[in-house]
Protein backbone atom coordinates (compact mmCIF):
# COMPACT_ATOMS: atom_id res chain seq x y z
CA UNK A 1 0.00 0.00 0.00
CA UNK A 2 3.02 2.22 -0.49
CA UNK A 3 3.17 3.96 -3.56
CA UNK A 4 0.08 4.11 -6.08
CA UNK A 5 -1.92 1.21 -4.62
CA UNK A 6 -3.75 3.41 -2.20
CA UNK A 7 -4.80 5.95 -4.69
CA UNK A 8 -8.41 6.74 -5.01
CA UNK A 9 -10.26 4.69 -7.53
CA UNK A 10 -11.65 6.38 -10.83
CA UNK A 11 -9.60 9.70 -9.78
CA UNK A 12 -9.86 11.90 -12.56
CA UNK A 13 -7.50 10.46 -15.42
CA UNK A 14 -6.51 7.48 -13.65
CA UNK A 15 -6.26 4.39 -15.69
CA UNK A 16 -8.54 1.09 -15.09
CA UNK A 17 -5.50 -0.90 -16.16
CA UNK A 18 -2.21 0.09 -15.91
CA UNK A 19 0.68 -2.21 -16.57
CA UNK A 20 4.33 -1.85 -17.10
CA UNK A 21 6.79 -4.27 -17.83
CA UNK A 22 4.47 -7.10 -17.19
CA UNK A 23 5.49 -10.95 -17.83
CA UNK A 24 4.12 -13.92 -17.08
CA UNK A 25 6.51 -17.30 -17.02
CA UNK A 26 5.53 -21.03 -16.82
CA UNK A 27 8.91 -22.61 -15.54
CA UNK A 28 11.39 -21.21 -18.17
CA UNK A 29 8.78 -20.61 -21.09
CA UNK A 30 7.83 -16.76 -21.25
CA UNK A 31 4.25 -16.52 -22.10
CA UNK A 32 4.21 -12.80 -21.64
CA UNK A 33 6.84 -10.55 -21.89
CA UNK A 34 6.82 -6.98 -20.21
CA UNK A 35 4.35 -5.82 -21.87
CA UNK A 36 3.29 -2.16 -21.41
CA UNK A 37 -0.17 -0.92 -21.52
CA UNK A 38 -3.08 1.06 -20.16
CA UNK A 39 -7.34 1.09 -20.50
CA UNK A 40 -8.90 4.20 -19.40
CA UNK A 41 -12.26 4.17 -17.95
CA UNK A 42 -15.01 3.74 -20.69
CA UNK A 43 -12.50 2.85 -23.19
CA UNK A 44 -13.70 -0.63 -24.99
CA UNK A 45 -9.47 -2.07 -25.47
CA UNK A 46 -8.79 -5.29 -27.31
CA UNK A 47 -6.01 -7.91 -27.24
CA UNK A 48 -5.68 -9.19 -30.78
CA UNK A 49 -3.54 -11.75 -31.41
CA UNK A 50 -3.24 -15.64 -32.74
CA UNK A 51 -3.59 -18.61 -30.49
CA UNK A 52 -0.45 -18.76 -28.26
CA UNK A 53 -0.03 -15.37 -28.21
CA UNK A 54 -0.47 -14.77 -24.51
CA UNK A 55 -3.89 -12.84 -24.36
CA UNK A 56 -5.07 -15.71 -21.86
CA UNK A 57 -2.76 -14.95 -19.81
CA UNK A 58 -2.46 -11.50 -20.16
CA UNK A 59 -6.59 -11.95 -18.69
CA UNK A 60 -6.10 -13.67 -16.05
CA UNK A 61 -2.85 -11.61 -14.57
CA UNK A 62 -5.60 -8.97 -14.92
CA UNK A 63 -8.57 -10.71 -13.28
CA UNK A 64 -6.33 -11.64 -10.39
CA UNK A 65 -6.79 -15.11 -10.82
CA UNK A 66 -3.01 -15.49 -12.09
CA UNK A 67 0.15 -14.35 -10.11
CA UNK A 68 2.36 -12.13 -11.68
CA UNK A 69 5.71 -13.42 -12.75
CA UNK A 70 7.77 -9.70 -12.55
CA UNK A 71 6.87 -6.05 -13.63
CA UNK A 72 3.96 -3.84 -12.09
CA UNK A 73 0.05 -4.18 -12.57
CA UNK A 74 -2.30 -2.10 -11.09
CA UNK A 75 -6.15 -2.94 -11.88
CA UNK A 76 -8.85 -0.42 -10.52
CA UNK A 77 -5.87 1.12 -8.91
CA UNK A 78 -5.17 -1.95 -6.64
CA UNK A 79 -2.43 -4.41 -7.06
CA UNK A 80 -3.80 -8.18 -7.68
CA UNK A 81 -1.09 -9.60 -5.48
CA UNK A 82 -2.66 -8.01 -2.43
CA UNK A 83 -6.17 -6.96 -3.19
CA UNK A 84 -6.99 -9.82 -5.45
CA UNK A 85 -11.07 -10.19 -4.27
CA UNK A 86 -11.29 -6.12 -3.88
CA UNK A 87 -10.23 -6.70 -7.44
CA UNK A 88 -12.62 -9.37 -8.24
CA UNK A 89 -15.75 -7.54 -6.80
CA UNK A 90 -15.91 -5.07 -9.32
CA UNK A 91 -15.19 -7.37 -12.76
CA UNK A 92 -16.98 -9.32 -14.84
CA UNK A 93 -15.38 -12.06 -16.10
CA UNK A 94 -16.07 -13.88 -19.66
CA UNK A 95 -13.34 -16.74 -19.36
CA UNK A 96 -12.47 -18.46 -22.74
CA UNK A 97 -14.36 -21.48 -22.09
CA UNK A 98 -17.43 -21.74 -20.45
CA UNK A 99 -17.75 -22.67 -16.94
CA UNK A 100 -21.23 -22.81 -16.50
CA UNK A 101 -22.35 -24.86 -13.87
CA UNK A 102 -24.04 -27.70 -15.33
CA UNK A 103 -25.50 -29.14 -11.76
CA UNK A 104 -27.58 -25.47 -11.81
CA UNK A 105 -30.51 -23.87 -14.58
CA UNK A 106 -29.97 -21.32 -15.84
CA UNK A 107 -31.54 -18.94 -13.75
CA UNK A 108 -29.81 -20.58 -10.76
CA UNK A 109 -26.57 -19.94 -12.55
CA UNK A 110 -26.65 -16.32 -12.09
CA UNK A 111 -28.08 -16.22 -8.61
CA UNK A 112 -25.36 -18.64 -6.98
CA UNK A 113 -22.96 -16.59 -9.08
CA UNK A 114 -24.38 -13.70 -7.49
CA UNK A 115 -24.18 -15.29 -3.87
CA UNK A 116 -20.20 -15.42 -4.53
CA UNK A 117 -20.13 -11.59 -4.46
CA UNK A 118 -21.87 -11.63 -1.21
CA UNK A 119 -24.96 -9.96 -2.48
CA UNK A 120 -28.34 -10.31 -0.71
CA UNK A 121 -30.00 -13.31 -2.12
CA UNK A 122 -33.42 -10.89 -3.23
CA UNK A 123 -31.04 -8.71 -5.11
CA UNK A 124 -29.15 -11.48 -7.15
CA UNK A 125 -32.71 -12.79 -8.24
CA UNK A 126 -33.76 -9.39 -9.22
CA UNK A 127 -31.15 -8.96 -11.56
CA UNK A 128 -31.18 -12.67 -12.76
CA UNK A 129 -34.07 -12.08 -14.39
CA UNK A 130 -33.10 -8.60 -15.51
CA UNK A 131 -30.10 -10.09 -17.38
CA UNK A 132 -31.94 -13.16 -18.47
CA UNK A 133 -33.99 -10.30 -20.04
CA UNK A 134 -31.08 -8.62 -21.46
CA UNK A 135 -29.29 -11.54 -23.18
CA UNK A 136 -32.47 -12.99 -24.25
CA UNK A 137 -32.45 -16.44 -22.20
CA UNK A 138 -35.65 -15.15 -20.36
CA UNK A 139 -37.75 -18.53 -21.60
CA UNK A 140 -35.12 -20.74 -20.76
CA UNK A 141 -34.47 -19.54 -17.14
CA UNK A 142 -35.90 -22.91 -15.41
CA UNK A 143 -33.77 -25.13 -18.07
CA UNK A 144 -30.74 -26.84 -17.39
CA UNK A 145 -27.49 -25.79 -19.05
CA UNK A 146 -25.99 -28.20 -20.87
CA UNK A 147 -28.60 -28.15 -23.86
CA UNK A 148 -27.96 -24.67 -24.66
CA UNK A 149 -26.50 -23.49 -27.73
CA UNK A 150 -23.17 -22.41 -28.05
CA UNK A 151 -24.47 -18.98 -28.23
CA UNK A 152 -26.64 -18.97 -25.74
CA UNK A 153 -23.79 -20.40 -23.01
CA UNK A 154 -21.80 -17.39 -24.18
CA UNK A 155 -25.14 -14.75 -23.47
CA UNK A 156 -25.49 -16.55 -20.37
CA UNK A 157 -21.76 -16.41 -19.20
CA UNK A 158 -21.62 -12.32 -20.31
CA UNK A 159 -25.45 -12.37 -17.90
CA UNK A 160 -23.35 -13.93 -15.32
CA UNK A 161 -20.62 -11.69 -15.27
CA UNK A 162 -22.70 -8.82 -15.10
CA UNK A 163 -24.16 -9.80 -11.90
CA UNK A 164 -22.37 -7.65 -9.52
CA UNK A 165 -22.63 -4.46 -12.29
CA UNK A 166 -18.85 -4.49 -12.87
CA UNK A 167 -16.96 -1.36 -13.12
CA UNK A 168 -15.00 -3.52 -16.04
CA UNK A 169 -15.36 -6.55 -17.85
CA UNK A 170 -12.79 -8.98 -19.17
CA UNK A 171 -13.76 -10.97 -22.34
CA UNK A 172 -12.23 -13.59 -23.38
CA UNK A 173 -12.60 -14.65 -27.10
CA UNK A 174 -16.65 -13.77 -26.62
CA UNK A 175 -17.31 -15.22 -29.71
CA UNK A 176 -15.13 -17.75 -30.93
CA UNK A 177 -16.86 -20.80 -32.29
CA UNK A 178 -20.07 -19.08 -32.54
CA UNK A 179 -21.87 -19.04 -35.88
CA UNK A 180 -22.63 -15.41 -37.57
CA UNK A 181 -26.21 -14.67 -36.25
CA UNK A 182 -24.89 -15.52 -33.06
CA UNK A 183 -22.52 -13.30 -33.20
CA UNK A 184 -23.78 -10.69 -34.09
CA UNK A 185 -26.51 -11.08 -31.70
CA UNK A 186 -23.46 -11.19 -28.72
CA UNK A 187 -21.64 -7.94 -30.23
CA UNK A 188 -24.71 -6.48 -30.33
CA UNK A 189 -25.67 -7.01 -26.78
CA UNK A 190 -21.94 -5.80 -26.02
CA UNK A 191 -22.11 -2.37 -28.48
CA UNK A 192 -25.50 -2.09 -26.01
CA UNK A 193 -22.96 -2.50 -22.65
CA UNK A 194 -20.09 -0.09 -24.28
CA UNK A 195 -22.92 2.64 -24.77
CA UNK A 196 -23.83 2.14 -21.14
CA UNK A 197 -20.00 3.22 -20.40
CA UNK A 198 -18.82 -0.05 -19.28
CA UNK A 199 -15.03 -0.46 -19.76
CA UNK A 200 -14.72 -3.64 -21.44
CA UNK A 201 -11.40 -5.60 -22.39
CA UNK A 202 -11.63 -8.34 -25.00
CA UNK A 203 -9.05 -10.59 -26.53
CA UNK A 204 -9.74 -11.69 -30.06
CA UNK A 205 -8.30 -13.19 -33.25
CA UNK A 206 -11.17 -12.07 -35.30
CA UNK A 207 -9.95 -8.97 -36.80
CA UNK A 208 -13.58 -7.99 -37.30
CA UNK A 209 -14.56 -8.41 -34.03
CA UNK A 210 -11.69 -6.25 -33.49
CA UNK A 211 -12.98 -3.95 -35.44
CA UNK A 212 -16.43 -3.41 -34.58
CA UNK A 213 -15.81 -3.46 -30.90
CA UNK A 214 -12.59 -1.82 -29.78
CA UNK A 215 -11.77 1.67 -29.35
CA UNK A 216 -8.07 0.76 -29.28
CA UNK A 217 -6.20 -2.18 -29.27
CA UNK A 218 -2.50 -3.83 -29.06
CA UNK A 219 -1.81 -6.89 -31.67
CA UNK A 220 0.28 -9.37 -29.68
CA UNK A 221 2.19 -11.77 -31.27
CA UNK A 222 4.94 -14.45 -29.34
CA UNK A 223 4.39 -13.04 -25.42
CA UNK A 224 4.88 -9.61 -26.86
CA UNK A 225 3.11 -6.21 -28.30
CA UNK A 226 3.80 -5.50 -31.34
CA UNK A 227 1.45 -2.39 -32.41
CA UNK A 228 -0.85 -0.63 -30.39
CA UNK A 229 -3.31 2.04 -31.75
CA UNK A 230 -6.96 2.04 -32.97
CA UNK A 231 -7.82 0.22 -35.87
CA UNK A 232 -7.63 3.09 -38.14
CA UNK A 233 -4.91 4.42 -37.29
CA UNK A 234 -3.18 0.90 -37.42
CA UNK A 235 -4.26 0.07 -40.73
CA UNK A 236 -3.20 3.83 -41.66
CA UNK A 237 0.36 3.18 -40.13
CA UNK A 238 1.23 -0.20 -41.06
CA UNK A 239 -0.93 -0.76 -44.04
CA UNK A 240 -2.20 0.69 -47.71
CA UNK A 241 -5.55 2.13 -48.00
CA UNK A 242 -6.67 -0.89 -50.80
CA UNK A 243 -5.24 -4.06 -51.08
CA UNK A 244 -5.59 -5.63 -54.65
CA UNK A 245 -5.90 -9.97 -53.95
CA UNK A 246 -4.95 -12.13 -57.00
CA UNK A 247 -5.34 -15.69 -57.48
CA UNK A 248 -3.64 -17.83 -60.05
CA UNK A 249 -4.59 -21.37 -61.50
CA UNK A 250 -2.79 -23.99 -59.59
CA UNK A 251 0.79 -23.94 -60.18
CA UNK A 252 1.37 -20.88 -61.51
CA UNK A 253 2.06 -18.52 -58.82
CA UNK A 254 5.12 -20.32 -58.34
CA UNK A 255 6.50 -18.97 -62.39
CA UNK A 256 5.78 -15.44 -61.19
CA UNK A 257 8.79 -14.47 -59.44
CA UNK A 258 9.49 -11.20 -60.53
CA UNK A 259 7.11 -10.43 -62.82
CA UNK A 260 4.77 -8.36 -59.93
CA UNK A 261 7.97 -6.11 -59.12
CA UNK A 262 6.93 -2.31 -58.99
CA UNK A 263 3.29 -2.93 -59.34
CA UNK A 264 2.48 -1.93 -55.50
CA UNK A 265 3.99 -0.68 -52.59
CA UNK A 266 4.76 -4.10 -50.82
CA UNK A 267 3.84 -7.33 -51.99
CA UNK A 268 2.72 -10.43 -49.90
CA UNK A 269 2.68 -13.93 -50.89
CA UNK A 270 0.77 -16.67 -49.13
CA UNK A 271 -0.13 -19.99 -50.26
CA UNK A 272 -3.20 -19.41 -51.67
CA UNK A 273 -2.97 -15.50 -53.25
CA UNK A 274 -0.81 -12.73 -53.56
CA UNK A 275 -1.53 -9.58 -52.34
CA UNK A 276 -0.57 -6.58 -53.37
CA UNK A 277 -0.81 -3.24 -51.38
CA UNK A 278 -1.20 0.37 -52.96
CA UNK A 279 -3.70 3.45 -52.24
CA UNK A 280 -5.27 2.65 -55.40
CA UNK A 281 -6.24 -0.99 -56.28
CA UNK A 282 -8.36 -0.69 -59.14
CA UNK A 283 -4.85 1.06 -61.02
CA UNK A 284 -3.07 -1.99 -59.32
CA UNK A 285 -5.13 -4.51 -61.66
CA UNK A 286 -5.47 -2.84 -64.18
CA UNK A 287 -1.27 -2.75 -64.42
CA UNK A 288 -1.54 -6.22 -63.79
CA UNK A 289 -3.65 -7.21 -66.54
CA UNK A 290 -1.40 -5.49 -69.11
CA UNK A 291 1.34 -6.96 -68.36
CA UNK A 292 -0.14 -10.06 -69.82
CA UNK A 293 -1.00 -11.81 -66.22
CA UNK A 294 -3.89 -13.17 -66.11
CA UNK A 295 -5.28 -14.49 -62.32
CA UNK A 296 -8.41 -16.74 -61.99
CA UNK A 297 -10.04 -14.17 -59.57
CA UNK A 298 -8.92 -10.14 -59.09
CA UNK A 299 -10.48 -8.37 -55.62
CA UNK A 300 -10.26 -5.06 -54.60
CA UNK A 301 -10.90 -4.52 -51.25
CA UNK A 302 -9.52 -2.00 -48.08
CA UNK A 303 -7.05 -2.64 -45.83
CA UNK A 304 -7.95 -4.26 -42.33
CA UNK A 305 -6.48 -5.45 -39.34
CA UNK A 306 -5.34 -9.02 -40.67
CA UNK A 307 -3.60 -6.78 -43.11
CA UNK A 308 -1.76 -5.42 -40.58
CA UNK A 309 -1.17 -8.52 -38.36
CA UNK A 310 0.35 -9.99 -41.55
CA UNK A 311 2.85 -6.90 -42.03
CA UNK A 312 4.16 -6.79 -38.52
CA UNK A 313 4.52 -10.92 -37.95
CA UNK A 314 4.87 -12.08 -41.72
CA UNK A 315 1.71 -14.43 -40.63
CA UNK A 316 -1.77 -14.65 -41.28
CA UNK A 317 -3.95 -14.62 -37.93
CA UNK A 318 -6.25 -17.76 -38.29
CA UNK A 319 -4.01 -20.73 -39.99
CA UNK B 1 3.82 -34.36 17.82
CA UNK B 2 2.61 -31.46 19.41
CA UNK B 3 4.69 -28.74 17.19
CA UNK B 4 2.99 -29.98 13.85
CA UNK B 5 -0.63 -29.48 15.01
CA UNK B 6 0.13 -26.07 16.27
CA UNK B 7 1.60 -24.63 13.26
CA UNK B 8 -0.97 -26.34 11.34
CA UNK B 9 -3.71 -24.90 13.59
CA UNK B 10 -2.42 -21.41 13.19
CA UNK B 11 -2.41 -21.45 9.39
CA UNK B 12 -6.39 -22.82 8.93
CA UNK B 13 -7.55 -21.65 11.84
CA UNK B 14 -8.00 -17.83 10.92
CA UNK B 15 -9.03 -19.27 7.49
CA UNK B 16 -12.11 -21.43 9.52
CA UNK B 17 -12.55 -17.42 10.97
CA UNK B 18 -12.40 -15.65 8.10
CA UNK B 19 -13.74 -17.25 5.26
CA UNK B 20 -16.38 -19.43 7.13
CA UNK B 21 -19.17 -16.47 5.72
CA UNK B 22 -17.52 -17.05 1.95
CA UNK B 23 -17.93 -20.61 2.19
CA UNK B 24 -20.84 -21.10 3.52
CA UNK B 25 -22.13 -19.64 -0.34
CA UNK B 26 -20.58 -22.73 -1.53
CA UNK B 27 -22.22 -24.86 0.66
CA UNK B 28 -25.68 -22.98 -0.82
CA UNK B 29 -25.05 -23.82 -3.82
CA UNK B 30 -24.35 -27.72 -3.12
CA UNK B 31 -27.81 -27.41 -1.48
CA UNK B 32 -29.29 -26.07 -4.74
CA UNK B 33 -27.75 -28.71 -6.72
CA UNK B 34 -29.57 -31.28 -4.03
CA UNK B 35 -33.17 -30.12 -4.05
CA UNK B 36 -33.43 -31.96 -6.93
CA UNK B 37 -31.72 -34.97 -6.39
CA UNK B 38 -32.09 -35.49 -2.80
CA UNK B 39 -33.33 -39.35 -3.74
CA UNK B 40 -28.66 -39.52 -4.27
CA UNK B 41 -28.18 -38.06 -0.19
CA UNK B 42 -31.33 -40.77 0.85
CA UNK B 43 -28.97 -44.06 -0.44
CA UNK B 44 -26.12 -43.13 1.75
CA UNK B 45 -28.51 -43.17 4.63
CA UNK B 46 -29.97 -47.29 3.68
CA UNK B 47 -26.36 -48.51 3.29
CA UNK B 48 -25.59 -48.51 7.14
CA UNK B 49 -29.16 -49.76 8.13
CA UNK B 50 -29.02 -53.15 5.69
CA UNK B 51 -25.51 -54.01 7.04
CA UNK B 52 -26.65 -53.40 10.50
CA UNK B 53 -29.93 -55.58 9.75
CA UNK B 54 -28.03 -58.19 7.85
CA UNK B 55 -24.49 -58.72 9.83
CA UNK B 56 -25.18 -57.20 13.29
CA UNK B 57 -28.39 -58.89 13.77
CA UNK B 58 -28.69 -61.51 11.38
CA UNK B 59 -24.80 -62.59 12.66
CA UNK B 60 -25.00 -61.15 15.74
CA UNK B 61 -27.88 -64.41 16.80
CA UNK B 62 -25.07 -66.98 15.86
CA UNK B 63 -22.10 -64.86 17.60
CA UNK B 64 -23.91 -63.80 20.68
CA UNK B 65 -21.98 -61.61 23.26
CA UNK B 66 -17.83 -60.34 22.05
CA UNK B 67 -15.87 -58.36 24.35
CA UNK B 68 -16.82 -54.26 24.45
CA UNK B 69 -14.46 -51.23 25.37
CA UNK B 70 -13.50 -51.54 28.77
CA UNK B 71 -13.72 -55.47 28.07
CA UNK B 72 -17.31 -56.27 29.53
CA UNK B 73 -19.76 -57.99 27.11
CA UNK B 74 -22.11 -56.51 24.84
CA UNK B 75 -24.28 -57.89 22.42
CA UNK B 76 -22.97 -58.13 18.65
CA UNK B 77 -25.47 -55.82 17.49
CA UNK B 78 -24.49 -53.17 20.15
CA UNK B 79 -20.59 -54.04 18.77
CA UNK B 80 -21.21 -53.82 15.39
CA UNK B 81 -23.81 -50.48 15.47
CA UNK B 82 -21.38 -47.86 15.99
CA UNK B 83 -18.79 -48.87 13.96
CA UNK B 84 -21.46 -49.21 10.76
CA UNK B 85 -21.78 -44.90 12.06
CA UNK B 86 -18.26 -44.54 11.97
CA UNK B 87 -17.76 -46.40 8.60
CA UNK B 88 -20.90 -44.48 7.55
CA UNK B 89 -19.31 -41.32 8.08
CA UNK B 90 -16.00 -41.80 6.43
CA UNK B 91 -18.10 -43.03 3.24
CA UNK B 92 -20.12 -40.28 3.31
CA UNK B 93 -17.24 -37.84 3.58
CA UNK B 94 -15.06 -39.76 0.98
CA UNK B 95 -17.63 -39.65 -1.60
CA UNK B 96 -18.21 -36.22 -1.40
CA UNK B 97 -14.72 -35.41 -1.39
CA UNK B 98 -13.18 -37.62 -4.43
CA UNK B 99 -15.84 -38.20 -7.34
CA UNK B 100 -18.11 -35.11 -6.66
CA UNK B 101 -14.89 -33.05 -5.78
CA UNK B 102 -13.18 -34.17 -9.14
CA UNK B 103 -16.44 -33.19 -11.33
CA UNK B 104 -16.34 -29.93 -9.93
CA UNK B 105 -12.53 -29.71 -10.07
CA UNK B 106 -11.46 -30.94 -13.13
CA UNK B 107 -14.14 -31.23 -15.81
CA UNK B 108 -16.66 -28.97 -14.58
CA UNK B 109 -14.30 -26.16 -14.12
CA UNK B 110 -16.79 -25.04 -10.66
CA UNK B 111 -13.80 -23.56 -8.91
CA UNK B 112 -12.32 -21.79 -11.81
CA UNK B 113 -15.61 -19.72 -12.21
CA UNK B 114 -15.88 -19.04 -8.33
CA UNK B 115 -12.33 -18.00 -7.80
CA UNK B 116 -13.30 -15.67 -10.62
CA UNK B 117 -14.99 -13.47 -7.76
CA UNK B 118 -14.43 -12.59 -4.54
CA UNK B 119 -14.22 -16.15 -3.29
CA UNK B 120 -10.37 -17.15 -2.10
CA UNK B 121 -9.28 -20.84 -2.57
CA UNK B 122 -9.38 -21.55 1.16
CA UNK B 123 -13.20 -20.92 1.01
CA UNK B 124 -13.52 -23.57 -2.01
CA UNK B 125 -11.43 -25.72 0.51
CA UNK B 126 -13.29 -25.15 3.45
CA UNK B 127 -16.70 -24.69 1.67
CA UNK B 128 -16.57 -28.12 -0.24
CA UNK B 129 -15.23 -29.97 3.04
CA UNK B 130 -18.16 -28.30 5.15
CA UNK B 131 -20.59 -29.51 2.79
CA UNK B 132 -18.93 -32.89 2.68
CA UNK B 133 -19.50 -32.47 6.74
CA UNK B 134 -23.39 -31.72 6.87
CA UNK B 135 -24.21 -34.78 4.56
CA UNK B 136 -22.18 -36.95 6.67
CA UNK B 137 -24.34 -35.42 9.55
CA UNK B 138 -27.19 -36.07 8.35
CA UNK B 139 -26.33 -39.56 8.26
CA UNK B 140 -25.39 -40.30 11.37
CA UNK B 141 -28.57 -38.48 13.13
CA UNK B 142 -30.76 -40.38 10.95
CA UNK B 143 -28.56 -43.73 12.11
CA UNK B 144 -28.39 -42.96 15.40
CA UNK B 145 -32.30 -42.40 15.63
CA UNK B 146 -32.50 -45.76 13.88
CA UNK B 147 -30.87 -47.75 16.26
CA UNK B 148 -32.70 -46.53 18.87
CA UNK B 149 -35.59 -49.01 19.13
CA UNK B 150 -33.22 -51.69 18.82
CA UNK B 151 -32.77 -50.60 22.12
CA UNK B 152 -28.66 -49.83 21.68
CA UNK B 153 -28.83 -46.35 22.88
CA UNK B 154 -28.65 -46.51 26.70
CA UNK B 155 -26.78 -43.68 27.33
CA UNK B 156 -26.72 -39.77 26.81
CA UNK B 157 -23.25 -40.38 25.87
CA UNK B 158 -24.05 -41.61 22.80
CA UNK B 159 -25.21 -38.06 21.62
CA UNK B 160 -21.69 -37.50 21.24
CA UNK B 161 -21.35 -39.80 18.51
CA UNK B 162 -22.93 -37.44 16.15
CA UNK B 163 -19.85 -34.69 16.61
CA UNK B 164 -17.54 -37.81 16.37
CA UNK B 165 -19.37 -38.75 13.47
CA UNK B 166 -18.44 -35.55 12.21
CA UNK B 167 -14.90 -35.62 12.97
CA UNK B 168 -14.52 -38.68 11.31
CA UNK B 169 -16.17 -36.87 8.17
CA UNK B 170 -13.48 -34.06 8.79
CA UNK B 171 -10.66 -36.39 8.60
CA UNK B 172 -11.32 -38.36 5.94
CA UNK B 173 -12.89 -35.92 3.86
CA UNK B 174 -10.20 -33.23 3.98
CA UNK B 175 -7.73 -36.18 3.17
CA UNK B 176 -9.75 -37.50 0.33
CA UNK B 177 -10.11 -33.87 -0.89
CA UNK B 178 -6.34 -33.46 -0.99
CA UNK B 179 -5.88 -37.17 -2.48
CA UNK B 180 -8.18 -35.82 -5.42
CA UNK B 181 -6.27 -32.83 -6.22
CA UNK B 182 -3.65 -35.41 -7.64
CA UNK B 183 -6.47 -37.75 -9.53
CA UNK B 184 -5.78 -37.34 -12.85
CA UNK B 185 -8.45 -39.30 -14.39
CA UNK B 186 -11.90 -41.14 -13.03
CA UNK B 187 -9.42 -44.94 -12.81
CA UNK B 188 -7.41 -43.11 -10.30
CA UNK B 189 -10.18 -43.36 -8.00
CA UNK B 190 -9.93 -47.27 -7.88
CA UNK B 191 -7.21 -46.95 -5.49
CA UNK B 192 -8.71 -44.93 -3.14
CA UNK B 193 -11.28 -47.65 -3.11
CA UNK B 194 -9.00 -50.46 -2.36
CA UNK B 195 -7.93 -48.66 0.26
CA UNK B 196 -11.43 -47.86 1.79
CA UNK B 197 -12.67 -51.67 2.11
CA UNK B 198 -9.66 -53.29 4.15
CA UNK B 199 -10.39 -50.03 6.16
CA UNK B 200 -14.57 -51.24 6.36
CA UNK B 201 -13.83 -54.83 7.27
CA UNK B 202 -10.55 -54.78 9.39
CA UNK B 203 -10.79 -51.54 11.50
CA UNK B 204 -12.35 -53.42 14.49
CA UNK B 205 -15.51 -52.91 12.33
CA UNK B 206 -16.96 -56.46 12.69
CA UNK B 207 -14.77 -58.30 15.09
CA UNK B 208 -12.78 -57.52 18.09
CA UNK B 209 -9.51 -56.29 17.48
CA UNK B 210 -8.44 -58.91 20.19
CA UNK B 211 -8.79 -61.64 17.54
CA UNK B 212 -6.43 -60.26 15.27
CA UNK B 213 -2.31 -61.53 15.87
CA UNK B 214 -0.28 -59.00 17.63
CA UNK B 215 1.49 -57.29 14.54
CA UNK B 216 -1.55 -56.99 12.53
CA UNK B 217 -3.41 -55.64 15.52
CA UNK B 218 -0.72 -52.86 15.94
CA UNK B 219 -0.90 -52.19 12.29
CA UNK B 220 -5.24 -51.60 12.12
CA UNK B 221 -4.28 -49.17 15.45
CA UNK B 222 -2.57 -46.85 13.39
CA UNK B 223 -4.77 -46.60 10.47
CA UNK B 224 -7.84 -44.18 10.63
CA UNK B 225 -10.86 -45.60 10.95
CA UNK B 226 -9.77 -47.99 13.80
CA UNK B 227 -9.57 -44.88 16.01
CA UNK B 228 -13.01 -43.40 14.57
CA UNK B 229 -14.62 -46.99 15.42
CA UNK B 230 -13.60 -47.00 18.80
CA UNK B 231 -14.80 -43.74 19.82
CA UNK B 232 -18.07 -43.86 18.75
CA UNK B 233 -17.87 -47.48 19.74
CA UNK B 234 -17.23 -46.20 23.66
CA UNK B 235 -19.12 -43.30 23.33
CA UNK B 236 -22.45 -45.31 22.25
CA UNK B 237 -21.62 -47.84 24.80
CA UNK B 238 -20.98 -45.06 27.32
CA UNK B 239 -17.21 -46.17 28.35
CA UNK B 240 -14.74 -43.05 28.74
CA UNK B 241 -11.43 -43.33 29.22
CA UNK B 242 -8.20 -41.23 28.25
CA UNK B 243 -7.60 -42.99 25.18
CA UNK B 244 -10.50 -41.28 23.24
CA UNK B 245 -8.24 -38.08 23.05
CA UNK B 246 -5.44 -39.66 21.51
CA UNK B 247 -8.70 -40.67 18.82
CA UNK B 248 -9.56 -36.93 18.82
CA UNK B 249 -6.25 -35.66 18.48
CA UNK B 250 -5.22 -38.43 15.61
CA UNK B 251 -8.50 -37.82 13.40
CA UNK B 252 -8.49 -33.64 14.12
CA UNK B 253 -4.63 -33.78 13.23
CA UNK B 254 -5.34 -35.78 9.64
CA UNK B 255 -8.37 -33.41 9.28
CA UNK B 256 -6.17 -30.16 9.43
CA UNK B 257 -3.12 -31.60 7.52
CA UNK B 258 -5.68 -32.87 4.55
CA UNK B 259 -7.09 -28.85 4.61
CA UNK B 260 -3.56 -27.24 4.13
CA UNK B 261 -2.71 -29.90 1.13
CA UNK B 262 -6.00 -28.76 -0.06
CA UNK B 263 -6.02 -25.41 0.17
CA UNK B 264 -2.22 -25.42 -1.05
CA UNK B 265 -2.90 -28.14 -4.32
CA UNK B 266 -5.81 -26.01 -5.12
CA UNK B 267 -3.91 -22.82 -5.35
CA UNK B 268 -1.61 -24.66 -7.43
CA UNK B 269 -3.81 -25.56 -9.61
CA UNK B 270 -6.13 -23.09 -10.69
CA UNK B 271 -4.26 -19.75 -9.89
CA UNK B 272 -1.20 -20.20 -12.10
N1 LIG C 1 -0.70 -22.96 -17.14
C1 LIG C 1 0.19 -22.96 -18.15
N2 LIG C 1 1.33 -23.66 -18.06
C2 LIG C 1 2.23 -23.67 -19.06
N3 LIG C 1 2.10 -22.98 -20.21
C3 LIG C 1 0.99 -22.26 -20.37
C4 LIG C 1 -0.03 -22.20 -19.36
N4 LIG C 1 -1.01 -21.39 -19.79
C5 LIG C 1 -0.64 -20.96 -21.02
N5 LIG C 1 0.56 -21.48 -21.38
C6 LIG C 1 1.28 -21.22 -22.63
O1 LIG C 1 1.43 -19.83 -22.78
C7 LIG C 1 1.27 -19.45 -24.14
C8 LIG C 1 0.20 -18.40 -24.23
O2 LIG C 1 -1.04 -18.99 -23.96
P1 LIG C 1 -2.37 -18.15 -23.92
O3 LIG C 1 -2.21 -17.01 -23.00
O4 LIG C 1 -3.47 -19.10 -23.62
O5 LIG C 1 -2.47 -17.64 -25.41
P2 LIG C 1 -3.73 -17.08 -26.22
O6 LIG C 1 -4.83 -16.84 -25.25
O7 LIG C 1 -3.24 -15.83 -26.86
O8 LIG C 1 -4.08 -18.12 -27.21
C9 LIG C 1 0.92 -20.71 -24.91
O9 LIG C 1 2.10 -21.18 -25.53
C10 LIG C 1 0.47 -21.67 -23.84
O10 LIG C 1 0.79 -22.99 -24.18
MG1 LIG D 1 -6.68 -17.63 -25.26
Amino acid sequence: MSDDTAVALDGAGLPLIHARGLTKRFGAFIAVDAVDFDVQKGESFGFLGPNGAGKTTAMRMIGGVSPVSEGTLRVLGLDPATHGPQIRARLGVVPQQDSLDTELTVRENLVIYGRYFGLPRDECKRRADELLEFVQLSERANDQVDPLSGGMKRRLTIARSLINEPDLMLLDEPTTGLDPQARHLLWDRLYRLKQKGTTLVLTTHYMDEAEQLCDRLVVMDKAKIVAEGSPRALIAQHSTKEVTELRFPVGIQETLDGKLDGLAERIEWLPDRVLLYANDGEAVSVAVHERGLRPETTMVRRSTLEDVFLRLTGRTLIE
Amino acid sequence: MSGLPAAVLGRVAPQLAFGSRRAGRLIERNIYVYRRSWIIIFSGFFEPIFYLLGIGIGLGRLVGDVAGPGGAPISYTLFVAPALLASAAMNGAILEATFNFFFKLRWQKTFDAILSTPMAVADVAIGELGWALIRGGLYAIAFTIVIVPFGLVTTPLALLAIPAALLIGFAFGALAMAATTFMRTWQDFDLIQMIILPLFLFSGTFFPLETYPEPLRILVQLTPLYHGVDLIRSLIVGVLSPVLLVHVAYLTVMGLIGLVVVSRRLDKLLRT
